[in-house]
């Protein structure tokens, strides 16, 4: 069961993980078996490789196109 | 092409036929924050749709991130003198106007706030000294924050917009240049020698850089405007080979809040669409408020970041190397070591002197030396 206030909620890990994760954050910069978890969440979450999806019509990208060729940076 | 930060590459602009200014109460803004409206406009501060809330604000000084955890840590606010808007409440639009850039934008007031300016600069900057630039600047802010939503309506053509892309058009143009992998630079000085090592390094791993000098507000006795883009359009132009590198401006203020800043730095580059950074010693630092490498340490903070931090030491020239040097690669004594030092060159440019070429091309040089002008006043 989770708890929740407003800017942190309490999740269950099995007590022999989180034992180990405090035997391998002693010494290291993390304050906490919290602040590790945390880490190590938003390292996975940000992975998301997927590609950014094109922004531009056809005709605005065109345009685009117009201007960075009248600047010099297209050819 | 890597995601914009929050995974969205923000566009707040609307078309000025669809808008009847004249219903709207108008209030003229200062020049800063119409360049943060327009970089809001642009997708630059992506995710950002506009200034900052209560529950934002004090989620980045606490945190470092948005309410929604999403990394974030110079606050983006505008401010009014509370009897400016004492007929104003939440829930009412205004229209905000600036001369200089020509903004015109509506803001949706989604709330009225007042706030620390102690607290706001000691999270932000580590200080609470009028000394420090950045912490000035909050001490003359005005008592009242409006959050919510901008639409940007128009803004003029300026001087050097010829080099202000948007993230829009760079995201584009490294497409178009078959760039998958793009270091940015951010630099508000010329290049030296130290500066050219340190991109062309990094430009060796990545297909391509992206040179984003800082044009606005600067700080008394740094290099104008100008002499940066011309100094640097020389430095292209001799030593860099024309498909690997572009340059374009990024309109903003500096903040000199050194770690928090680099971050900040960081996440504008990211929404060029650039998947690597380069950070040097004392980023965005000024006087001795920031350790050298705070700037580096702040990155562990963000696993989450979305972009890669490039970790550059600073370099010198070693004499026995006879090449650029750090203090990682090199065995010589420092006797052997010139070093590429901003003040030096500052004050052999201020003479009218050519630096020695080994700290400066001698073509970047005389470039420099055409200017009346070379340094703000």
């Amino acid at each position: 069961m989770e708890k929740e206030n407003k800017n942190y909620t309490t999740i269950s890990i099995p007590t022999p993980l989180a034992k180990k994760i405090k035997d391998r954050i002693k010494g290291t910069g993390f304050t906490s078996l919290s602040s590790y978890v945390t880490y190590v969440l938003r390292e996975i979450i940000s992975s998301d490789k997927e590609e950014d999806e094109e922004a531009f019509t056809k005709e605005d990208e065109e345009k685009v196109k117009d201007r960075l060729r009248a600047l010099g940076y297209l050819e | 092409m890597i995601k914009p930060h929050g995974g969205e590459l923000v566009d707040r602009h609307i078309n000025k036929k669809n808008i009847n200014i004249e219903g709207y109460p108008k209030f003229e803004i200062n020049t800063n924050s119409s360049e943060d409206i327009l970089n809001i406009a642009n997708g630059i501060f992506s995710p950002l749709k506009g200034f900052l809330g209560k529950n934002d604000l004090n989620s980045i000084l606490k945190e470092k991130r948005l309410e929604n955890d999403t990394p974030w840590t110079i606050p983006i606010l505008i401010d009014f003198d509370k009897n400016e808007i004492k007929e104003i409440k939440e829930g009412d639009t205004i229209l905000l106007e600036n001369n200089e850039t020509g903004v015109r934008s509506l803001l949706d007031i989604e709330e009225i706030q007042s706030y620390d300016k102690k607290l706001l600069a000691q999270s932000v900057y580590r200080t609470n000294d009028v000394n420090h630039p950045g912490v000035a600047n909050i001490f003359n802010m005005k008592e009242k924050l409006i959050g919510g939503k901008i639409s940007l309506i128009e803004n003029k053509v300026r001087e050097y917009d010829k080099y202000n892309l948007t993230p829009k058009e760079t995201r584009l143009l490294f497409k178009e240049k078959d760039w998958k992998e793009i270091v940015a630079f951010q630099t508000r000085n010329p290049p030296h020698i130290g500066h050219e090592y340190v991109q062309k390094t990094a430009l060796t791993f990545v297909d391509g850089l992206f040179i984003n000098p800082i044009i606005g507000k600067k700080k008394t006795g740094d290099f104008t405007d100008d002499v940066i883009l011309a100094s640097y359009e020389t430095l292209m132009k001799y030593y860099y080979l024309k498909e690997r590198a572009v340059m374009s401006i990024l309109r903003t203020s500096m903040k000199y809040a050194g770690p928090r800043e680099a971050i900040h730095h960081a996440i504008m580059r990211k929404n060029f669409g650039c998947t690597h950074f380069i950070v040097g010693r004392d980023h965005a630092g000024v006087g001795n408020y920031y350790g050298p490498y705070d700037a580096h340490d702040i990155f562990s903070e963000f696993p989450d970041l979305g972009i890669i931090p490039l970790f550059f030491r600073s370099f010198s020239r070693c004499t026995k190397c006879d090449s650029v040097v750090n203090d990682k690669i090199c065995p010589h004594d420092q006797k052997y070591h010139i070093n590429f030092s901003g003040k030096k060159i500052r004050e052999i440019l201020r003479n009218g002197q050519i630096p020695p070429e080994d700290m400066m091309r001698k073509e970047v040089s005389e470039t420099i030396l055409k200017f009346d002008k070379t340094f703000v006043e």
